[in-house]
């Protein structure tokens, strides 16, 4: 019988225990973030293991052989984390993946927060899908975008999230008020206010009465073309063109709606409204319409 | 008895001071009308109104508290818080008895300097020559009850930093620049725009300019200041007004404009109507823009700032003009006012329009 020598003998030793410690350390390959983790370990003897990933480092004094649990709070961010169990003056070491878990809030950014009704692509929406952890949720998640004021059915815009994000470009409404912007998956929900105002004025019309000596003007209820009135202190600007007595000009303010104002009663003038780039009808005092 | 005698010289010391006091105010120059209005003047000057009012002649339901008013102002006006600066006076007609002076006068203000054109009549009264002053012209306007909503806008903005991410405050109102003209004016760069706010809540808008050399740098920078209003009502216009002295349009290769614009505070009221607006030459004939000012609503405006926009066939904005009144705005009462209008540019201005700005004394 052939005895090895020393050398030799040495040589399959460190191999037989460098292959005994490769097993040693029994880590998955992904975790889900909230559910925690199982890490087995082998062999005999005590060990100390080490956890490190981001935002996280954890120490466990453990006997080889022993299973450790860490829990969903213990690997809370998404991401990778390495494992080393120390044995004496024996290290080893896996890699393992902790990804985020099922949706459970909506980070939503809703701009602007006052918009005029009836224009379209003015109104956008971005949310950030993340899990309970606030890890962001890379997996294509479908979100749902509503936009409607109260009373009135709300428009639905799914869009499937991209690396996270789902963001969309909506039209405003017909309607003005409040409007209530919400995106949703499933049970988790995140809502935002888009105050939709009054467009422009639209068929400003006008008309005119004696008072003293004066003309008094008064416009009609005005309102925008969806039929929304527009917001109180709206300027209104009344003009009066009156030959040798030049001209004269009310910026008034619109009041419960409509805008009045009292202008010099000068024969064969013409009155004229208007408001921001929108003209009314033109009134020749003395004369006919 | 040496304290009695030092006590007496200091008593007779004072009489004599006073004494010549009340004969220097006594004999004020007051033999010829023009040195008589100048020693008037000097006394408005000084405000010493007792002094003033008492060179003058009062006209019928003219006293001491109506004449201060006529001269110095009220209800908060600019007239209020001005000193006359200086006076320039011509004689138009005069005869032993009466005269007609015009007076230029010019007066500092916080806001610049105020310039008036006044005729004075004098009176030789015994051989002194007097300011004669008439009531001031009484308003027309009929007393009555005038509806005031006091419709106002304020702003409420959110509390912490630990509200929900992605939520805001509300957006600064949106304003847009609707025209741009840059143009030169004795030696000075001068851009002229008007500006609207598009949207349904005030804003405060201020309006910043940089003049950009051919290599792009920066070559001066001014901000249109007073030559605009600055609290803009939703759908409201207002022009504005840069001025660059001692800028050349040829050194500028562009012009970068950045408007400011935030949500502010506002009222709705008061209203002033502006009246009667024609171009005329004044007495040195020169352009002029006048009219009457008039407020609609009850309330009183101290200190109202006009500004004049004037365009030319293709509507574009050639020039922006401004003035201050100095008269206060009771409700109801028109007041004059008149901004110039460059000569050379009178012929091209086939439009214009005016705005009126106000500064009140209790406004927030």
């Amino acid at each position: 019988m052939k005895i090895l020598n020393p050398r030799t003998l040495l040589s399959i030793l460190v191999l037989c225990c460098s292959s005994a410690f490769a097993q040693e350390l029994k880590v998955p390959q992904t975790a889900v973030d909230g559910d925690g983790v199982n890490i087995g370990t082998t062999g005999s003897g005590s060990a100390t293991l080490y956890i490190t990933g981001p935002g996280t480092a954890l120490k466990r004094e453990l006997r080889r052989g022993d299973t450790i649990s860490l829990t969903g709070d213990e690997i809370a961010y998404a991401g990778r984390y390495t494992a080393v169990l120390k044995s004496g003056s024996e290290t080893t070491a896996q890699n393992f993946y902790v990804v985020a878990g099922k949706p459970a809030k909506l980070n939503f950014m809703a701009r602007p927060s006052r918009v005029p009704v009836a224009q379209p692509n003015v109104i956008s929406g971005v949310v950030f899908v993340l899990d309970r952890d606030d890890n962001l949720v890379t997996a294509p998640t479908p979100v749902n975008f509503q936009l409607g004021v109260n009373g009135s059915a709300a428009a639905s815009h799914p869009v499937t999230s991209k690396n996270g994000v789902a963001w969309i470009k909506a039209a405003s409404g017909k309607q003005e008020g409040a409007a209530q912007f919400t995106a949703s998956i499933g049970d988790v929900s995140a809502k935002r206010v888009v105050q939709q105002v009054a467009s422009d004025p639209c068929n400003l019309r006008m008309k005119a009465q004696p008072a003293g000596s004066s003309i008094e003007v008064q416009t009609e209820p005005i309102k925008d073309c969806s039929g929304n009135p527009v917001p109180d202190g709206t300027i209104v600007t009344f003009s009066e063109t009156a030959g040798a007595h030049g001209r004269s000009t009310v910026d008034a303010r619109v009041k419960h709606g409509i805008a009045r104002a009292t202008l010099p009663a000068n024969p064969g003038a013409t009155l004229s409204v208007a408001s921001g780039v929108v003209l009314g009808n033109e009134i020749r005092w003395g004369g006919g319409q | 008895m040496k304290l009695g005698a030092i006590v007496m010289i200091v008593i007779l010391l004072l009489l004599m001071g006073a004494g010549t006091v009340q004969q220097a105010t006594k004999h004020a120059n007051t033999n010829t009308p023009e040195a008589a209005l100048r020693s008037f003047l000097d006394q408005v000057r000084a405000k010493h109104w007792d002094e003033a009012y008492s060179m003058t002649q009062p006209g019928a339901g003219v006293d001491k508290d109506a004449f201060v008013k006529d001269l110095g102002g009220n209800n908060g006006s600019l007239k209020t818080i001005s000193s006359l600066q200086n006076e320039n006076t011509k004689i138009l007609r005069q005869s032993s008895n009466d005269a007609d002076i015009r007076a230029e006068l010019q007066w500092s203000t916080a806001v610049g300097a105020l310039h008036e054109t006044r005729d004075f009549k004098m009176v030789n009264d015994d051989g002194e020559w007097r300011v004669a002053w008439p009531a001031a012209p009484k308003s027309q306007a009929v007393a009555k009850a005038l509806p005031t909503t006091y419709l106002r806008w304020d702003v409420v903005q959110r509390g912490s930093a630990k509200d929900e991410w992605g939520v805001q405050n509300v957006e600064p109102p949106r304003m847009r620049i609707i025209s741009m003209n840059a143009i030169e004016n004795q030696g000075d760069v001068v851009i002229l725009g008007e500006v609207v706010n598009e949207d349904t809540v005030p804003g405060f808008v201020a309006i910043n300019a940089i003049l950009l050399d051919k290599d792009g740098n920066s070559i001066a920078e001014e901000s249109s200041f007073d030559k605009i209003s600055h609290t803009l009502l939703p759908k409201e216009i207002s022009p504005f007004r840069i001025d660059f002295p001692n800028r050349k349009l040829a050194e500028i290769k562009s012009v970068r404009i950045s408007p400011t614009n935030i949500l502010v505070p506002a009222a709705a009221d008061p209203v002033v109507g502006v009246m009667n607006q024609r171009i005329e030459k004044d007495q040195d004939g020169k352009s002029i823009l006048r009219g009457d000012l008039v407020v609609q609503g009850g309330q009183t405006v101290n200190i109202p700032h006009v500004l004049a926009t004037f365009y030319d066939r293709t509507g574009k904005v050639i020039w922006v003009s401004d003035g201050y009144v100095d008269r206060a705005l009771l409700p109801q009462q028109a007041v004059p006012f008149t901004v110039n209008l460059r000569d050379d540019l009178a012929g091209q201005v086939q439009n214009y329009r005016i705005t009126v700005n106000y500064y009140n004394s209790n406004r927030s």
